[in-house]
């Protein structure tokens, strides 16, 4: 079943989440230069990082359902896919408000990190209206899997040209990630990735689950109309 | 000949020679993008044109033009059953990606061989830009070529193949068009063509389409099987 260990997951995620925001506002010092508003740092990053991650996932997982042709590693990309764009939404609502209490623009077209990600997101954002235009669910399944393995190409390729766009007028104003930090936000900050990284995780098992559990009721249904002797208790989820 | 080559020059003389015939798709994309420019004249109120704004004014038509091809690449294959007999045929499939390919690159350039001239007749003072140009349009239609091909063989099997292509396409070509922008801009600014930055741009445009070939070539076998 896909639900097991989805309890003492869902338990860890909360309890990284909250030793995370404890961190971020008891424990990390406030930023000198742009005080409060940069603890929301704490949470874009780890959010792009782990939305960007998720993104290759789906496409680790088409390249293993196209290779094998069994349909729970479509269901598997999918889902990747799917809580990764949801990821990207907030991203995208973080950095602009971080954009406007640091640059006092809700958008700024000059940093490149914000641009790439806009691009990307609206790449993988027509991966519904192209996933679900295709009827026939083998087809889909298989197009949605050329799709995945594609956007995965292309997001490297994107970061590389929205870079070299602006690279001569505008250095990086981030390039410190790391190296830059003092060791509290740092710990912070590194809580903060590994809670996020858990939260993507327990959703992405918890809509496995319940697509699983809506296929394998859907399947009985189907057998209450003419019964199959011997089902197998783990169904791939649908999509 | 081998066999795949074989099927590459055949389908590829197909798709030339029915378009030859037929002339549905050439003439309506060259035709809406010489009324684009129109468009844009009167948009920007400018008669003329140089510098960031003829760059984008050009590959925004170039780029909604060569959609209008796009969307029509493999109408044929579906509706004559093309795929049909590419998959009981005995050869490679990827000779059909191949010969796509080509046959949406060879449209391309001939768009363009009509559009461009317009469009330094309309816009640009000079042609001197023109022959350094040809290396931006050839890179990039490369591209568009590779992505193009992929995304409409996808989209001709769905329901709203007309909205599927754009909606797919325009995003995943965005770093296309930021180089090709990018190469461009400098080689129209007034006072005759500069080379700022140009080999970045072209290497960055010859990585896109050596990319997006590659993928091409690799996923095209499973978008075929049935």
């Amino acid at each position: 079943m896909y639900g097991k260990g989805l309890r003492t997951l869902s338990i860890a995620t909360v309890a990284a989440l909250a030793a995370a925001l404890s961190l971020i506002f008891f424990y990390a010092p406030l930023d000198a230069d742009q005080g409060f508003i940069q603890k929301i740092f704490y949470l874009h990053v780890p959010l792009s990082i782990v939305a960007l991650l998720g993104f290759v996932a789906g496409g680790v997982y088409a390249i293993l359902h196209l290779r094998s042709g069994e349909r729970r590693w479509d269901a598997y990309s999918y889902v990747c896919i799917h809580l990764s764009v949801i990821f990207a939404v907030g991203v995208l609502i973080t950095g602009s408000i971080w954009a406007k209490a640091s640059w006092g623009h809700w958008w700024v077209w000059d940093e490149p990190t914000l641009v790439s990600f806009l691009i990307v997101f609206l790449l993988y954002a027509t991966y519904y209206p192209f996933r679900y235009a295709i009827e026939d669910p083998e087809r889909q399944a298989r197009y949605a899997s050329v799709f995945a393995v594609t956007a995965g190409a292309f997001v490297p390729l994107n970061f590389l040209a929205v870079r070299l766009a602006e690279s001569l007028v505008h250095p990086r104003v981030f390039a410190t990630t790391a190296g830059g930090l003092p060791g509290s936000m740092m710990l912070a900050f590194l809580v903060s990735i590994a809670a996020m990284a858990l939260l993507w995780v327990t959703l992405v098992k918890l809509e496995l689950t319940a697509k699983s559990a809506s296929g394998q009721l859907k399947r009985l249904r189907r057998a209450l109309d003419a019964p199959a002797p011997g089902a197998p208790s783990r169904v791939a989820p649908e999509v | 000949m081998t066999p795949s080559r074989l099927a590459f020059a055949t389908i590829l003389a197909k798709d030339l020679r029915a378009e030859l015939r037929t002339l549905q798709s050439l003439p309506a994309m060259a035709l809406f993008a010489v009324t684009t420019f129109v468009i844009f004249r009167f948009g920007l109120d400018r008669t003329s044109l140089s510098g960031s704004l003829a760059a984008g004014v050009l590959w925004a038509t170039l780029l909604f033009a060569a959609v209008l091809g796009i969307n029509r690449l493999f109408v044929a294959e579906r509706e004559e059953g093309g795929f049909d007999a590419i998959r009981l045929a005995p050869i490679d499939r990827t000779a059909l990606f191949a010969a796509k390919a080509a046959a949406l690159l060879v449209y391309l350039l001939v768009l363009e061989l009509i559009v461009v001239p317009v469009f330094a007749l309309f816009f640009l003072d000079s042609a001197a830009a023109l022959p350094p140009l040809a290396a931006v349009l050839l890179l990039a239609d490369l591209g568009l070529a590779a992505t193009g091909t992929l995304i409409s063989s996808m989209a001709v099997h769905s329901r709203a193949r007309d909205l599927l292509t754009p909606l797919v396409l325009l995003p995943l070509v965005v770093p296309l068009m930021i180089a090709a922008t990018g190469a461009t801009e400098p080689l129209l600014t007034l006072g005759g063509p500069a080379y700022d930055r140009f080999g970045t741009w072209l290497a960055v445009l010859g990585l896109y389409d050596l990319v997006f070939l590659l993928v091409g070539y690799a996923v095209f076998d499973f978008l075929l099987e049935d």
